[in-house]
């Protein structure tokens, strides 16, 4: 039997979604943003709704999200992704709006737009990757950056004492009314990939089901940021970033899971 | 019939903006031009005409949503007062970079920093030398009226969408505030969902549907890429030169001193025309409605007929500069223009065309000087 004939779409059991692009990722080996991306996309795909959707990039690493994601998208400014999802979710009320942002895009920069865009229940999607570190400009501290860590502008380690404490971001914005759907997910092995999966479809049914506003962080890695193999950042992650920023469910169907830390 | 009101200038042209069939509105309270939102939302246009009133959290915020709207192929616009609009150059930057349509009002206060809530030109250098990054520039209009302030909407938005490009409204505190009378348009429909795709579909975005994505951006990493866009604007600064230039000529066809100026100064240089007239001096003016672009060429051509000109500007001397490039020195040019919200009179404008212009500038190729800021 020849490869070609294994490979028939009879045959298949699984194949990438047309919703990604065939350009090559941008991304480094073993970073989470090429699993969130195709995880995102696929959702979309298998809802049916990419004739619907209209996606805004960020500026960070994922500024050129639209080169993958084969559907309509417009690119933000930094941190003002989820006032451009305002606009165009008020005016196209029937489409589905989501913002894709990394932690300094939505935790620093973009700190007022994301609180007021959840405080007003836009009925949008936020995916926010937070791998605790600025990625794109070459390493430097995030404001989920973890007490401790080193980068290029916390050289000794961050110092919460001069520096703040890294924000939860997830925990602050699931106190605001607005806000339907918080939770907290990780792309790093396929089990935790599948959740995170269920976790952003939820926040597109919430989206059709005119809910507000559905929020899913990420926590990945940043292998190159962290000077670490892919393997040893996921294991690094596991054992600093979980601890601080645990997986799960925060606030539910517009309810509160668990108490904010 | 005509729909004859009185109204001031912001609210003329909130309800020029209802009346123009705008999707979109987005902004953050700032005096002098609050009344713009108060009056939009007083008038529940979301009933009227299905248009959208959102007061942001801010200014950076607005003009964020005016580009997410923009798009999508909607008519939106913002408007602020000149810290304000300094919070928005970023946006509107993004706005050019990212060839978007939309509608930018400035009515203008005096600064620099919070500087004062009274009336002043002193955002020309902003509005027509970028004030952005990047290489770019905006088609401004000077509406000098309530009436314009009504009638610039609906042709801001034309000029917004035959470009692609956003387009900025430089009023100031005086227009904006003043009462005047003013006919209003009738009202326009907006577009509906079908027709935006259908006009927009090959750039906005709209949904993926029957064709392939379109994509909003205004980054190019590719330095050969991004050379191409930049000079893609540049072509339609070029164009707009050529097919969207607009200027006012007051008695100019005998003038020996022109009077140069634009918004709420052009209302006060035209009785110093009169104002000179009647002292047998043959004074002109000319208005320039677009300050980009700007007419260059009328003034190069009115430099071999007039003894000199006076830019007249609620600022220290900002458009002084470019009457100046536009007369490459043919005769002296000078500026008369009071800061700090203090409004000129006609007298003190005409008083300084005595001083600066008559008693200096009989001699052709004349040097220019440094003009003097709030002399006389």
């Amino acid at each position: 039997m020849e490869v070609l004939d294994i490979i028939k779409p009879e045959n298949q059991v699984f194949c990438k979604t047309k919703l990604m692009t065939d350009t090559s990722l941008s991304y480094c080996p073993g970073c989470g943003h090429g699993t969130a991306h195709n995880l995102t996309m696929e959702v979309i795909d298998e809802l049916g709704i990419a004739e619907n959707t209209i996606g805004v990039a960020p500026v960070g690493c994922s500024v050129l999200a639209y080169d993958f994601m084969n559907i309509d998208m417009t690119q933000a400014a930094h941190g003002r992704a989820p006032a451009l999802a305002t606009a165009i979710s008020r005016l196209w009320p029937e489409k589905y709006v989501f913002t894709y942002q990394g932690d300094g895009d939505l935790a620093a920069i973009g700190t007022a737009e994301t609180i007021h865009a959840c405080n007003r229940g836009e009925n949008i999607v936020i995916i926010f990757v937070n791998n605790g570190i600025y990625g794109m400009t070459g390493g430097q501290m995030a404001p989920t950056t973890l007490s401790g860590m080193k980068t290029s502008t916390s050289p000794y380690g961050r110092d919460v004492e001069k520096m703040g404490a890294p924000i939860r971001m997830t925990e602050l914005i699931s106190n605001l009314p607005g806000v339907y759907y918080a939770t907290r997910q990780s792309v790093h092995t396929h089990k935790h990939a599948r959740k995170a999966k269920k976790a952003i479809q939820k926040a597109f049914e919430n989206t059709r089901l005119n809910k507000g506003l559905s929020f899913v962080e990420i926590v990945s890695n940043c292998n190159s940021g962290w000077k670490m193999t892919p393997n040893d950042a996921n294991h690094w992650m596991e054992e600093n970033m979980f601890p601080y920023f645990p997986l799960g469910d925060i606030k539910v169907d517009g309810k509160l899971k668990s108490v904010a830390q | 019939m005509a729909d004859l009101k009185l109204m001031k200038g912001n609210e003329a042209l909130a309800e020029a903006a209802i009346r123009a069939g705008v999707d979109a509105y987005f902004g953050y309270p700032i005096t002098p031009q609050s009344e713009v939102i108060e009056y939009l939302m007083s008038q529940q246009p979301e009933k009227r005409t299905g248009m959208v009133v959102l007061q942001a959290e801010s200014e950076v915020a607005a003009i964020n949503m005016v580009y997410g709207a923009a798009s999508t192929g909607k008519k939106v616009m913002t408007s602020s007062s000149s810290p304000g609009i300094s919070l928005k150059l970023e946006g509107i930057s993004y706005l050019a970079g990212a060839e978007l349509p939309a509608v930018i009002v400035n009515v203008v206060r005096g600064g620099p920093g919070l500087g004062t809530i009274q009336p002043s030109q002193a955002d020309y250098f902003q509005s027509v030398k970028g004030g952005g990054h990047g290489d770019y520039k905006l088609y401004v209009l000077a509406p000098a009226s309530v009436q314009e302030m009504s009638d610039f909407v609906a042709d801001a938005f034309d000029i917004a969408f035959k470009y692609r490009a956003p387009v900025l409204i430089l009023s100031d505190g005086l227009i904006g505030q003043m009462m005047e009378k003013v006919v209003l348009k009738d009202e326009k429909p907006r577009l509906s969902n079908e027709e935006i795709i259908k006009q927009y579909g090959s750039w906005a975005v709209t949904g993926k549907k029957d064709r392939e994505r379109n994509i909003i951006t205004s980054l190019d990493l590719q330095a050969e890429k991004m050379e191409a866009r930049v000079h893609r604007l540049l072509k339609k600064y070029g164009q707009m030169e050529k097919e969207d230039l607009r200027y006012e000529e007051v008695h100019c066809e005998d003038a020996e001193y022109l009077f140069v100026a634009y918004g709420s100064s052009a209302r006060i240089a035209l009785k110093a025309v009169e104002l000179a007239r009647e002292k047998g001096i043959k004074a002109g003016l000319l208005r320039p409605i677009t300050l980009f672009p700007f007419p260059k060429k009328q003034l190069f051509k009115l430099a071999d007929q007039v003894k000199g000109m006076l830019s007249v500007e609620l600022n220290a001397g900002q458009m002084v500069e470019d009457v100046r490039l536009a007369v490459e020195h043919k005769v002296p040019v000078e500026h008369f223009g009071r800061t700090g919200g203090i409004i000129h009179t006609p007298e003190e404008v005409l008083e300084a065309l005595e001083q600066k212009i008559m008693n200096h500038g009989s001699i052709r190729h004349h040097k220019t000087r440094e003009s003097g800021i709030l002399q006389n």
